[in-house]
């Protein structure tokens, strides 16, 4: 009774928030709207027995990337969207096709799992040990490759980000070295 | 008891209503909050699906979607900002130089 | 489930009472009348005996004082940018330890407010939201030196928040796991991480006073840069939550290096003995070891906050680009050396 007066409070968060990013025409509100959904989120991991991944995804997602995000929103000073003149139909037509794709999904998982109750979690399962181990035994490999993703992005986003260099004079010197 | 079903559907809903903020929206950064919505989205379906199946491999393939998802995050915010310096907007209808 | 309920509260109550009531309103103290004495002079002495009332003034000013809104300002974060600031600073706490596994009522109950496994991490995690709080200030307040300020707060907080937590990390290694009463286990079999991992110390030190937004650190808010910082536009009880919750964190992470670095609520064993020799005279147990471990605790976080005080006071700030530099070049591939120190030390079984 308690779980599921949890679990509808947190769904309904997330659901708001996410229609509120989606919606609001101010980009620095749709981006804490995003915080509130990931936090929404994250306590359905931990509902549904996976803290470390809450965690995680506390730490990685609304510490740092909505950070980044936000950074950026003012930074460059992205302003309220103007509403658009045209597009209905474009609009009508994206809004009919989402709903088209959960009506879909909605009758697949309906259809496959029904609407039973799970047995209880052991206690292995909800620990972090047995996600350790796996990690770094059977996704060894994985994980390294990951790593190596981190860093080429880490590199890639310095050099697009960073302030282009200017091109040489004519004469060969350098611009700093002109004046 | 909460069936697993439940966390599935809301998963299903928050895709859903991530791909209609991909496919409306203008501005730059609100279309890419929106995908970061329907990555977390997949998220929580592994997630349910890696207790409904009760094997952490879900979990697992979690974790590396959160890593993939800050690479993605951290070019693609850095790509916003160097079309920005040239375009001076984030408007994608106005960075259209590639339509034919 | 009524007995988990109401330990749950009591000991949330504690921990609420030592920190909000009495550890803030004395560093809100200390702070005044030992940075005078730093400076030579008498500092506030009018109110109370030594002058131990200036906090209530303090709070009783700030209550009073008229409440300042910016006319253009965004309204609704503006307002919303210090309850962020209070929230993380108020919840951290709960993963810290107090004491050992006592028995109460025939039950055992861990004197730890939060006993999730993933403690340190969680605590790290709340800890990260933080930041949210100064950037929404610096934005929401329409001012150009605020949005710089906020933005360079920010940018300093996630920056020092990695060595923060590799730091933490080379010291989960050895211990297996992420809860805090875990670590006091293994620091009480062992020594203390202090004299084990010292570089990783030194590193969370830095980074200790980098995430409080204290001096050396303390550029994005200084009085003379940038006019106030982040929270320029605040005025009365607003203004009085980030500078609560600066102290609030200040509280919580000295009681965390302690509990990392110099035994937490353990006194070399002594903490469990003073415990039990007092409950033979008067009182339970269960009482004594958290009292005295509460105590023990207090005492050594209360050595912290001396230190952020004493620092604060004999050192000039950083510019903020040496800032991240010192943040980037210097203490990540620091922390990543300690790191890797530290777990070749484990497998050649010294830790």
């Amino acid at each position: 009774m308690l779980e599921t007066a949890v679990f509808v409070v947190f769904a309904l968060l997330a659901v708001g928030s996410a229609l509120v990013v989606v919606l609001h025409r101010n980009p620095v509100y749709s981006t804490m709207s995003l915080v509130v959904t990931l936090v929404a989120i994250a306590a359905l991991f931990v509902m549904l027995g996976a803290p470390f991944i809450a965690s995680l995804q506390v730490l990685i997602y609304t510490g740092a990337i909505v950070v980044l995000f936000l950074f950026v929103v003012m930074l460059l000073n992205i302003g309220r969207e103007e509403a658009s003149q045209r597009g209905l139909p474009q609009k009508v037509a994206a809004g009919l096709g989402s709903l088209a794709l959960l009506g879909f999904l909605a009758a697949a998982y309906l259809r496959l799992y029904g609407g039973a109750a799970q047995a209880p979690l052991s206690e292995d399962f909800v620990s972090m040990r047995t996600l350790a181990l796996e990690l770094f035994t059977d996704y060894l490999l994985t994980f390294e490759l990951v790593g190596l993703l981190l860093l080429v992005a880490v590199i890639a986003a310095t050099v697009l980000a960073g302030k282009p260099k200017d091109p040489p004079e004519p004469d060969g010197k350098r611009p700093e070295e002109v004046a | 008891m909460v069936p697993v079903t439940w966390y599935l559907l809301l998963a299903a809903l928050l895709f859903t209503i991530g791909t209609a903020g991909a496919l409306t929206r203008r501005n730059g950064i609100t279309i890419f909050l929106s995908i970061e919505l329907m990555l977390n989205s997949v998220n929580l379906t592994l997630v349910a699906y890696s207790r409904l199946l009760e094997d952490q491999t879900g979990q697992i393939v979690v974790f590396f979607v959160l890593a993939v998802a800050a690479a993605e995050a951290a070019v693609g915010l850095a790509l916003f900002i160097a079309v920005y310096r040239h375009r001076r907007t984030i408007d994608l209808n106005r960075i259209n130089l590639l339509r034919w | 489930m009524i007995f988990d309920l109401i330990a749950t509260s009591a000991k949330l109550l504690v921990f609420l009472g030592v920190f909000l009531g009495a550890i803030t309103p004395l560093m809100v103290w200390v702070e005044r009348r030992f940075s005078a004495l730093i400076q030579d002079r008498p500092g506030p002495n009018r109110l109370g005996p030594l002058g131990l009332l200036q906090p209530v003034a303090d709070v009783l000013k700030f209550m009073f004082k008229e409440d300042v809104t910016p006319t253009s300002a965004d309204r609704f974060l503006y307002l919303l940018a210090p309850v962020l600031a209070v929230l993380p600073a108020l919840t951290t706490f709960v993963f810290i330890p107090f004491g050992p596994t006592v028995e109460v009522a025939g039950r055992q109950v861990a004197l730890v407010v939060s006993g999730a496994d993933a403690g340190v991490l969680l605590l790290l995690a709340i800890a990260s939201l933080g930041v949210y709080s100064l950037v929404l200030a610096g934005y929401a307040s329409n001012n150009k030196y605020t949005l710089l300020g906020g933005i360079r707060a920010s940018a300093q907080l996630i920056s020092y928040e990695l060595a923060m937590t590799l730091a933490v990390v080379a010291v989960l290694l050895p211990v297996g796991s992420f809860h805090l009463g875990d670590v006091v286990a293994y620091q009480q079999a062992h020594a203390w991480n202090v004299l084990l991992q010292p570089l990783g110390f030194f590193l969370f030190l830095i980074a200790m006073f980098a995430e409080t937004n204290r001096l050396p650190f303390d550029l994005p808010e200084a009085e003379s840069e940038l006019v106030g910082g982040f929270h320029t536009e605040y005025s009365a009880m607003r203004f009085a939550a980030f500078f609560m919750s600066e102290y609030i964190a200040m509280t919580t992470l000295s009681a965390l290096a302690a509990t990392l670095y110099f035994g937490g609520w353990d006194l070399f064993g002594y903490t469990e003995r003073i415990a039990t020799a007092l409950a033979g005279v008067v009182g339970a147990e269960w009482f004594w070891m958290g009292a005295v471990g509460m105590a023990v605790l207090t005492t050594k976080a209360m050595a912290f906050m001396l230190l952020f005080v004493w620092v604060r006071w004999t050192f000039p700030r950083f510019r903020y680009d040496q800032l991240m530099r010192l943040g980037w070049k210097v203490l990540l591939p620091l922390a990543l050396a300690n790191t890797v120190l530290v777990a070749i030390l484990i497998l050649s079984g010294v830790l």
